[in-house]
């Protein structure tokens, strides 16, 4: 789960991490009124678009104000545009929450982030002096700029660790306990909050000398939600998918795609191939949707309805590797669920498991318009064949 | 006696009167698996299927059975508790089934287990089958495996039954089948599945299957270019997928340029190993391979 910039530096501030003094706005009005208590004319203030997506910088989401008046044409400017940027794709995402926080006085932008490495099972700090960028691109084109420091968990973060971030970054004496705030506070937080991501891109060092988290993007681990009851309040549903939120709700994975053929198999891995085996006949996949181990016949029905919410879709393709279930009881559920939803596209449905002959025997008698396939391969052949890509 | 489990494997079930615990022990149980104990904290004392005794704690089981792997169906918020109960009452495999345990959880755990030298398969898998050995533990179905020499190793389930079914349809059988599972940190990774099969005399080549995210697959294809003799099939699983999207899996997710499909592909390539071009192909990859070495008649 993500969640916005306001509410990372909210999490960040809890911790002891230095962030500017600032608030979250949803209306012009009260944007205005952050400004003012804040002190603009006296001093900046920046006005930044609240969207989970980043490079907002570039898209034009973020800007400087030194008047009132600035404060508060850009918040007109801001709040309702479309913000486009590389991680919105082209569609772009509308702004409906502002950020409005003091402006601070940059001497140099540096980039601090924590994930899990997945080599060693240890959260990792990665620090860098090239701050403000795509930190991809920096790892890509000069790994050697970015430092990490792997953090075993029952001992939690040493003093030599920030000792050699600290000397490693070049970092002036006066920043030291900032620092030191900002790599404890980091840590605990992303333990304490079952964070999976975490990136303050810039950690900016102010020419008065002290640090200040700049931009915050924190990601919460789905698994851990039962213990956090509070992520319901921090989730902004404007930011997802209608259909994926409707999905998981079902208990049911799913993920839109550009495509025009509907997938609905059982298993995350045989999901992927599905997708991947449409694609190389040619065909485009809409989606990914993984109905769990049982396909039972309401996740099937509540799939197959996702699924056609999208326009775009012009066949659907069943992939179940039944296994446990028997073969006869999915054909039951699918032809059930196609009944019900009145399906009007090509379905090509490719079973395989116990009884197999006996549920493909159903699905030929079922007076529907299913094709039923003989394995992975074939199944795809067929659909892409069945919308005529 | 091929990997990890076998006819000597003396099994206690985790979580074996819950809903999925009870219905997979006995399917595990038709199968030939030998299950010798259950535990469900205040249950101890009842009989599953009215033979196998259930105990309060691990510890006890061990002691009373001499259980010497464990397969855990218990609720993900209490997972990370049971397995560190498993590690700690002697058993030397745990087999976690459990979906959606915490990350932060498991970076907990996998310190004390390499400590104590305990391996673990999964989180979030379907676990490991011998089946010329009658010895499942796990929920994929037993029924379409056929005793044999090649080993499976995979991420994801049901791709795993889809890659055994092909191998079995062509008429080769399968040595030990592992779901590695599908999460950010688990037990066993690939490596490790390949150096046990590389060791193991009663196995001939293996077909791994792999998918975007994370790193696994290029260590793998290192380690099988510079210490594997058997053959390898490889087929990598989400080509079309689109990046920063989780697939299904925690582990699934796109997050840089190199845990792509295709650069797992390009990388496992470059080390010789054939990698299937189509998920229908998984089979046929590793018999093609057989038949080249004169492995298959
Ligand atoms: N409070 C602030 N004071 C001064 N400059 C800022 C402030 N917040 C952001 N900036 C500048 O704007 C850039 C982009 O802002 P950031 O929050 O990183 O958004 P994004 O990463 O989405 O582009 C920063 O790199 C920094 O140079
Ligand atoms: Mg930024």
């Amino acid at each position: 789960m993500k969640i916005h910039e306001y509410q990372a530096k909210a999490l960040l501030k809890k911790y002891g991490v230095p962030v500017p003094n600032g608030q979250v706005a949803f209306s012009v009005e009260e944007a205005t009124a952050v400004a003012k208590q804040l002190g603009v004319g006296d001093k900046k203030v920046v006005v930044k678009a609240q969207i989970h997506a980043g490079g907002r910088g570039k898209g034009g989401g973020v800007k400087l104000a030194g008047t009132l008046d600035q404060a508060i044409a850009h918040s007109k400017a801001i709040l309702g545009m479309t913000l486009i940027t590389h991680q919105t794709g082209p569609q772009g995402q509308l702004v409906k929450r502002l950020l409005i926080e003091d402006g601070c006085n940059i001497q140099h932008e540096y980039y601090f982030g924590m994930v899990l490495d997945r080599e060693t099972s240890r959260v990792t700090i990665m620090a860098s002096t090239e701050g403000g960028m795509d930190i991809e691109e920096v790892a890509a084109k000069t790994p050697e700029k970015i430092l990490k420091a792997q953090i075993h968990p029952a001992t939690g973060v040493g003093d030599y660790q920030i000792n050699q971030l600290f000397f490693d970054l070049g970092l002036p004496k006066s920043a030291a306990k900032d620092f030191r705030n900002v790599v404890l506070g980091c840590y605990n937080a992303y333990v304490q909050e079952d964070a999976s991501l975490f990136e303050i891109n810039p950690l900016v060092l102010t020419k008065e000398g002290g640090l200040l988290a700049l931009d915050g993007k924190i990601n919460f681990d789905d698994n851990a939600g039962f213990r956090h009851p509070e992520w319901a309040e921090l989730r902004d549903m404007d930011e997802e998918e209608p259909t994926e939120i409707q999905a998981a709700k079902f208990e049911l994975s799913y993920v839109k795609l550009d495509g025009n053929i509907g997938c609905l198999v059982n298993g995350a891995g045989l999901a992927m191939s599905t997708m991947d085996i449409i694609k190389h006949h040619g065909g485009e996949p809409a989606n990914f949707l993984d109905v769990g181990g049982s396909a039972s016949q309401e996740a099937v029905t509540e799939g197959f309805k996702i699924i056609l919410s999208d326009p775009h879709v012009k066949g659907i393709l069943v992939n179940i590797f039944g296994g446990i279930m028997k073969c006869d009881v999915i054909a039951a559920a699918v032809i059930a669920a196609a009944k019900q939803i009145q399906m009007t596209v090509p379905l090509v449905v490719r079973l395989e498991g116990t009884n197999v002959d006996l549920g493909k025997s159903m699905l030929n008698d079922s007076g529907l318009a299913i094709v039923s396939a003989d394995d992975l391969n074939d199944a795809a052949q067929k659909i892409v064949k069945a919308i005529g890509a | 006696m091929s990997i990890l489990v076998g006819k000597d494997t003396r099994l206690v079930v985790q979580g074996i009167t819950g809903s999925a615990g009870s219905f997979h022990t006995r399917q595990c149980m038709a199968f030939g698996t030998n299950v010798v104990a259950g535990v469900t904290p205040g249950k101890g004392g009842q009989l599953f299927e009215e033979k196998v005794p259930i105990f309060h704690t691990v510890r006890d089981a061990v002691k009373e059975t001499g259980a010497n792997a464990s397969m855990i169906f218990v609720p993900p918020k209490f997972a990370a508790d049971a397995i560190l109960e498993a590690a700690d009452s002697g058993v030397s495999l745990v087999v976690v089934i459990t979906e959606g345990i915490p990350i932060l959880d498991m970076v907990k755990v996998k310190p004390v287990l390499d400590a104590k030298g305990v391996r673990m398969i999964g989180p979030n898998c379907p676990g490991i089958i011998t089946p010329g050995e009658k010895c499942k533990i796990g929920i994929m179905p037993a029924q379409i495996h056929k005793p044999g020499r090649i080993g499976v190793i995979s991420r994801s389930g049901t791709l795993t039954y889809e890659a055994v079914f092909q191998l079995t349809q062509l008429g080769i059988g399968q040595s030990t089948c592992i779901g590695i599972g599908g999460d950010p940190v688990i037990g066993t990774q690939f490596i490790d599945a390949l150096a046990l099969f590389e060791a193991d005399p009663n196995t001939d080549g293996v077909i791994m299957i792999g998918e975007i995210g994370g790193n696994a697959e290029v260590k793998a294809a290192q380690f099988i270019k510079e210490k594997m003799t058997k053959p390898v099939a490889a087929f990598i699983a989400g080509k079309a997928a689109p990046p920063g999207r989780r697939m299904g899996h925690a582990g699934a997710i796109i997050s840089g340029g190199n845990d792509t499909a295709d650069a797992k592909i390009k990388i496992l390539e470059a080390a010789n190993i054939r990698v299937a071009s189509t998920p229908s192909h998984m089979g046929v990859a590793m018999k093609e391979q057989l038949l080249e070495r004169g492995l298959l008649r």
